[in-house]
């Protein structure tokens, strides 16, 4: 099954990013967004870090998931390589995601986009028992 | 929904109020940009736009509209202060992203053999790219600081000089900034950013003057001849515009469920302005807009460095003027007959006052202020003046821009860097750029003309033809 593909969007970035559970797609997601950003593929896994957001819907969810990630990547210029460990939790009135992600630094790539902010632009998540779809624009 | 726009004239068309519109949708375009903006699917955005609380007059689309969020880009709407609403989605993610132009006493003959160096003193001086290395390392009492002060602070500083002060849209600092209405996370974004050029769209480009449509005004603004060498910078207030930006939205998504229910976009939130998120959002706002009008001063006088460094001490370097177009202002419009305080969204607009107006610097009381309309990397990038007429047209607001036809990924599938790269360098245009995939992004070809977005503008009379600027070297992001 494919990660994730890009769609057209004049201004800024779209993608479609998929998995057999949420989870795996949120987790493609970040694979996506870093992807815009530079070759992934070439990114060592050789620092870790730790996420934990905790959002009132799935859809804020992916997005404050995402913004953590695009915040790393300011502050810190790391960039990802893969998600190693990543749990959605369902409280009573929220949703809670911790996740570990592999990364490195960004001075040892050729990192030619930032992305400036996720969006909710056309944002959805589509589950159905065997595989969940989700878009995501962002703002380049 | 079909929508049918109604030729006005030669370059206007508009969207009669149907549906939950407020007002109708006035758009700037001639038959061709009239086409692509039809294409790319963001006439629903303006008519969306034209259903807020409050909106006065008209929803308005510049020449170079295309599809934003919320907004378009290229989007304008003057919204009661009072009794509207204030939407972060009409001022975008990049708070004041805007364009500073500095004249120098140069000709483009002395510039052209030391062009390669020049461009490599600008880059090493100037910062490009992603994360977060500015020169300038900041205490976080001193990021409070130009929060309040904007560029107004580097200045105290003794970077820049008075002069640029003077030259730049509201003295470059906005009296209603709050820094206690911005995050933590915002700041700690902020505090190693001032003074670097980020990646995307954003540039600084060595220009001469190919073509003067007006001499007087362009004498009071400082251009003298064609062939002079000129410098146009582009960018905004860097990670914390963005973070600012999401985390109103997130406020306004959380506070009012019950408006993003009724929406037809969810980036189109926005909060009624007697609400407190409103009054904090706007304080927030103009202090992330203060912090992009100290960044671009800091490139500002990084450039002139870099300018004396090459040039020897005799090389002169003076700021123009330096425009927002990603902002909200308060500002008094003639509405109904009536003085009236409004919010004016320029989301990927050009404020474009023309001759009296009290906003804008003494020195171009008579001319109107300057406008600066980039245009995509290798093409031509304008000087403008504001006009009277504006008010009446477009709540005094322009163009920003050539506007992108093509989506990234596209672009990348056409181009590839290093034949753009020798094309370019084929007419004389010299790029240097953090990244290579990013030339192909900003291929001019991904971009609408900007030369017709220009005439829309000078014809429709809401902002006037002065000088046409040719592109030398460019430093991208």
């Amino acid at each position: 099954m494919k990660k994730y593909e890009f769609l057209d969007h004049t201004a800024d970035v779209k993608f479609l990013a998929y998995g057999k559970t949420l989870e795996e797609a949120f987790a493609n997601a970040a694979l996506a967004s870093y992807d815009i950003m530079t070759d992934v593929k070439k990114v060592k896994a050789v620092e870790e870090k730790s996420i934990k957001v905790t959002s009132k819907k799935k859809e804020s969810l992916l997005y404050d998931f995402l913004e953590e990630l695009i915040v790393l990547t300011d502050i810190e210029g790391f960039l990802l390589s893969k998600v190693k460990t990543i749990e959605i939790k369902e409280n009573k009135s929220d949703f809670t995601l911790t996740a570990t992600v592999l990364g490195d630094n960004g001075d040892n790539y050729d990192v030619h986009t930032y992305i400036k902010s996720v969006t909710y632009s056309d944002m959805f998540i589509k589950e159905t028992p065997t595989q969940t779809t989700i878009q995501v624009v962002h703002d380049i | 929904m079909t929508i049918k726009p109604k030729k006005i004239n030669d370059f206007t068309y508009i969207v009669e109020k149907q549906g939950e519109m407020k007002v109708p949708l006035k758009i700037f375009a001639n038959e061709e940009l009239m086409k692509k903006i039809e294409d790319d699917d963001c006439l629903q955005q303006g008519i969306n736009t034209a259903s807020l609380p409050g909106i006065q007059g008209f929803s308005i689309m510049m020449p170079d509209a295309h599809r934003g969020y919320g907004f378009s880009i290229g989007g304008v709407a003057a919204i009661d202060a009072e009794n509207g609403c204030i939407s972060p989605g009409g001022i975008g993610f990049d708070i004041n992203c805007g364009v500073r132009l500095l004249q120098t006493n140069l000709h483009k003959d002395e510039v052209q053999g030391k062009i390669q160096p020049l461009l490599d003193a600008l880059f090493e001086k100037i910062p490009a790219g992603v994360g977060a290395k500015a020169k300038l390392r900041l205490t976080p009492e001193e990021l409070e600081e130009i929060l309040v002060e904007g560029a107004q602070w580097t200045v105290k500083k003794g970077y820049g000089t008075q002069e640029d002060i003077d030259c730049c849209e509201e003295n470059g600092k906005l009296k209603q900034a709050d820094p206690s209405k911005i995050s933590d996370l915002a700041k700690k974004r902020g505090r190693g950013q001032v003074g670097t050029l980020g990646s995307g769209n954003h540039f600084i480009e060595v220009q001469y003057v190919n073509k003067i449509f007006n001499k007087e005004t362009a004498k009071t603004f400082g251009i003298t001849k064609e062939g002079q060498v000129v410098v146009l910078i582009h960018c905004g207030s860097r990670g914390l515009g963005h973070q600012t930006c999401s985390d109103y939205l997130r406020k306004m998504e959380e506070a009012f469920p019950e408006i993003i229910a009724k929406l037809p976009e969810k980036d189109l939130i926005y909060a009624p302005a007697k609400s407190q998120i409103a009054k904090d959002y706007f304080a927030a706002m103009c202090a992330a807009a203060n912090y992009a009008w100290a960044n671009r001063h800091m490139i500002g006088h990084q450039t002139r460095e870099a300018f004396k460094e090459v040039f020897g001490d005799k090389v002169e370097l003076h700021t123009i003027y330096d425009v927002a177009h990603n902002i909200a202002k308060e500002e008094m419009h003639m509405i109904d007959g009536k003085e009236k305080k409004v919010w004016v969204h320029r989301k990927g607009a050009t404020r474009a006052f023309g001759p009296g107006r009290k906003e804008i610097p003494d020195k171009y009381q008579k001319t109107g202020q300057p406008i600066f309309i980039p245009g995509s990397m290798g093409t031509s990038s304008w000087v403008l003046a504001g006009t009277e007429h504006a008010y009446e047209e477009s709540f005094g607001s322009t163009a920003h821009g050539a506007g992108r036809v093509m989506s990234r990924k596209q672009a990348n599938e056409t181009w590839q860097a290093d034949t753009l790269k020798k094309e370019l360098e084929k007419v004389n245009i010299i790029v240097k750029s953090a990244s290579w995939r990013g030339i192909t992004e900003e291929a001019p070809g991904a971009y609408k003309d900007v030369d017709e977005v220009i005439e829309v503008s000078d014809k429709a009379g809401i902002g006037n033809k002065i000088a046409q600027l040719k592109p030398m070297g460019v430093v991208k992001g």
